[in-house]
C-alpha cells in the first residue's frame, strides 16, 4: 500500500524507526537463540560482567545473559502490544460505530460515558486486577487493552457521523438493511483505515504500561521477563553494574519512540489526504440539501 | 452556566461512587483474605479479629458501612500496619506525594506551553524544528527509564543530589523533574499544533490586517483559543501524573501514598488500598471539575449555552 510505504520509508528518520523496530521483532523471536545462552541459564564465571565479546550486553547480578533477557523481554513487551491493541480495536471500533450510527441521545451518553473513563487512573485499576486474580500475563494483556480503546472509539464516532450521512448508507437503508448489517458491512469496513492508524499510536502506549506495572514488580513474574522487569532490576544494580540498567532503557525507550514517530507521520498524512476527503462530503451533502 | 456546573457535578459525584463500589467489591472478590499470612489462631481469636475489622459481616453490609464511615471521613484502620489509621498514613503521605505532584504539574504546564507556543508561532521554521525535536526526545524517556537515569547520574555518578528519601530541598529537585518531563513533551505538542492551527483562522488575519501589535494578536486572539484543548488535556494529565507519581515514589524512596498503594495491594491490605483509591480518585475528580469550571469561563460557547 503506498500509503504505509511513504509514511514507513519517507524520510530518514522514517526508514531508521522503521529498521529498529524490525531489528526488535526479529529480536525478539530469535534473538535469545543467537545470543548462545539461554535466558535463564547462569554463567558462574561471570557474575554482573561487564558486556564482552562472549556476553553482548554483560550478565545480571546472578549471571544470566543481558542480551537473551533483553530479547526475551521484547517477545514479552511486544506481545503485550499486539494482543492489547488488537483488545482495544475490537471494542472501541465497534462501540464508536455504534454511537456513531446511532446518533442522538444514545451517542451523547455513549460519549460522555467515554469523557469520564479518560479521568479515570486505569493503571491502578489493572494492578488490582492483577493482584486480585493472579499474574497471569494473558489476563493482564487483555486488561491493559480493555483500558486503551477510549482514543480509538471517539476517532471511528467522528468518522461514522461523516459516513452515515453518505448516499450508500442511505441506498443501504432504502434496500432494507437491518441497523446491525448497516453497521457491520457499511461502517465498520470504512472506518478500518483510521482505526489502524490510530492503533499504531495505541501500541508505544500498551508497552509503556506494561512495563510500568511490571517495574513496579506487579505484572510479569520471574522467570519471564519483559523491559519493565529488566529495567527494574537494572535499578537495583545501576551502581555496580550501569549496563544492567542502560541496555533495556535504551529498547525501551527507542521502541517507544519510534512507534510513536511512525504513528504521528501515519496520522498526519491520513488528517492531510482525508481533510480534502471530508471537505468534499460536506459540500456534497450540503448540495443535497 | 450553572446548568453545566450541576450537570457536571452530578456525574463528577457518580463517577466517585462507581469508582469506589468497583474496586470495593473487586479487593474482596480476590481468593485469600488479609490475615492468610498470619500464624494459624484460634478460632475465637479469629472471629474476634473479623469482627473488628468488620470482615464478619456479609459484603453487601460491610460496603454500606463503608459508605457510612466514608460519609464520616474515616477511612478504617489499616489491615498491616496494626496500630495505625488509614487516615493517619495517608495524612503522612499526602504532603510527599502533593508536593511532588503539583510541582511537576506546574513545571510541565509552564514548560510545554512554553515550548510549544514558541514552536507554533512560527511553524517550519528553525526554533520550531529544534524545540520541538528536543520535546520529541521525551517520548523517549517515560519516567520508569527517566527516573533511574536520573539518580544514575546526578547522584550517583556525579553526586550533585541525594539519590533518594526526604530530608532537605534538595532532595526535592529530582522527583518533581523526573515526573515533569514526560508531560512537558505531550504539552509541548498538543500546544504547538493547536498554535499553528490557530494562526491560519480568519479572525487572527483579521487581526494582522487591521494592524494589531504582534503581542496583542498572540496574547488576546490567538492563546485564548488555543490553548483551550491544552486546558482539557489536563484532566486526563492528572491522571496520569498520579500513576507516574506511583514509580517516582518507588525509585527516590518518598513515602508518599503511591507507595502505600503498591504494598498494600501486594498485601491485601484492604482499607489501604480503599483509602488511596478514594483520596486519588477525589483528587483527580476534583481537578476535572476546576478544569470543567476553567473551561466555561474561556469558552463563550458553553458560557451562553443556558
Amino acid at each position: 500500500m503506498p500509503f504505509f510505504r511513504t509514511a514507513l520509508t519517507g524520510t530518514l528518520l522514517a526508514r531508521l524507526c522503521s529498521v529498529w523496530i524490525l531489528l526488535t521483532l526479529v529480536g525478539a523471536g530469535f534473538g535469545a537463540a543467537w545470543s548462545g545462552w539461554d535466558p535463564e541459564a547462569i554463567d558462574w564465571e561471570a557474575l554482573e560482567a561487564a558486556p564482552d565479546a562472549a556476553h553482548w550486553f554483560g550478565t545480571d547480578l546472578i549471571g544470566r545473559d543481558l542480551f537473551a533477557r533483553v530479547m526475551l523481554g521484547a517477545r514479552v513487551s511486544l506481545t503485550a502490544a499486539l494482543i492489547a491493541t488488537t483488545v482495544s480495536i475490537l471494542i472501541g471500533v465497534p462501540y464508536g460505530a455504534f454511537a456513531g450510527l446511532r446518533g442522538g441521545r444514545t451517542d451523547q451518553l455513549m460519549m460522555r460515558i467515554v469523557d469520564v473513563l479518560y479521568a479515570v487512573p486505569f493503571i491502578l485499576v489493572v494492578i488490582l486486577l492483577m493482584v486480585v486474580f493472579g499474574r497471569e500475563p494473558l489476563l493482564f494483556f487483555l486488561a491493559l487493552g480493555a483500558i486503551y480503546w477510549l482514543d480509538i472509539a471517539r476517532i471511528v464516532r467522528g468518522q461514522t457521523l461523516v459516513i452515515r450521512e453518505q448516499a450508500y448508507i442511505e441506498a443501504a437503508r432504502t434496500l432494507g438493511a437491518g441497523r446491525l448489517r448497516i453497521l457491520l458491512r457499511h461502517v465498520v469496513p470504512n472506518v478500518a483505515g483510521p482505526a489502524l492508524v490510530y492503533a499504531t499510536l495505541t501500541i508505544p502506549a500498551v508497552i509503556l504500561a506494561e512495563s510500568f506495572i511490571s517495574f513496579l514488580g506487579l505484572g510479569i513474574q520471574e522467570p519471564d521477563t519483559s523491559w519493565g522487569v529488566l529495567i527494574a532490576d537494572g535499578t537495583r544494580t545501576m551502581e555496580s553494574a550501569p549496563w544492567t540498567l542502560f541496555f533495556p532503557a535504551l529498547f525501551l525507550g527507542l521502541t517507544v519512540w519510534c512507534f510513536n514517530m511512525l504513528g504521528d507521520r501515519l496520522r498526519d498524512q491520513y488528517d492531510r489526504q482525508t481533510r480534502g476527503y471530508t471537505r468534499n462530503i460536506a459540500s456534497e451533502s450540503a448540495a443535497r440539501g | 452556566m450553572t446548568g453545566y456546573l450541576l450537570n457536571r457535578l452530578l456525574i463528577s459525584g457518580a463517577t466517585f461512587l462507581v469508582i469506589i463500589t468497583a474496586v470495593f467489591f473487586m479487593i474482596r472478590a480476590a481468593p485469600g483474605g488479609p490475615f492468610d499470612g498470619d500464624r494459624r489462631l484460634p478460632p475465637e481469636v479469629e472471629a474476634n479479629l473479623l469482627a473488628a475489622y468488620d470482615l464478619d459481616q456479609p459484603p453487601g453490609r460491610q460496603y454500606l458501612n463503608y459508605l457510612g464511615m466514608l460519609a464520616r471521613g474515616d477511612l478504617g484502620p489499616s489491615f498491616k500496619q496494626k496500630d495505625f489509621t488509614v487516615n493517619e498514613l495517608i495524612a503522612s503521605g499526602l504532603p510527599v506525594s502533593l508536593g511532588v505532584g503539583l510541582t511537576a504539574l506546574l513545571l510541565a504546564v509552564l514548560g510545554g506551553v512554553g515550548i510549544g507556543v514558541q514552536a507554533g508561532l512560527s511553524p517550519g521554521s528553525f526554533s520550531d524544528a529544534a524545540l520541538m525535536g528536543a520535546a520529541n526526545l521525551g517520548l523517549a524517556l517515560p519516567s520508569i527509564v527517566l527516573a533511574p537515569l536520573a539518580v544514575l547520574v546526578f547522584a550517583v555518578w556525579l553526586g550533585w543530589l541525594p539519590a533518594g528519601g526526604v530530608g532537605s530541598p534538595a532532595h526535592f529537585i529530582l522527583p518533581p523533574l523526573a515526573l515533569a518531563l514526560p508531560f512537558v513533551t505531550a504539552i509541548a505538542r498538543l500546544t504547538r499544533g493547536s498554535v499553528a492551527e490557530t494562526l491560519l483562522e480568519p479572525h487572527v488575519m483579521t487581526a494582522h490586517a487591521k494592524g494589531l501589535p504582534h503581542r496583542r494578536i498572540v496574547f488576546r486572539h490567538i492563546l485564548p483559543i488555543a490553548l483551550l484543548p491544552v486546558l482539557s488535556f489536563l484532566g486526563p494529565a492528572a491522571a496520569a501524573l498520579l500513576t507516574g507519581s506511583v514509580v517516582i515514589e518507588q525509585v527516590f524512596e518518598l513515602p508518599g501514598i503511591g507507595r502505600y498503594f503498591v504494598q498494600a495491594a501486594l498485601n491485601r491490605d484492604y482499607t489501604l488500598v480503599m483509602g488511596v483509591v478514594v483520596v486519588y480518585a477525589a483528587f483527580i475528580l476534583m481537578f476535572n471539575l476546576l478544569v470543567d469550571l476553567c473551561y466555561a469561563r474561556l469558552d463563550p460557547r458553553i458560557r451562553v449555552a443556558d
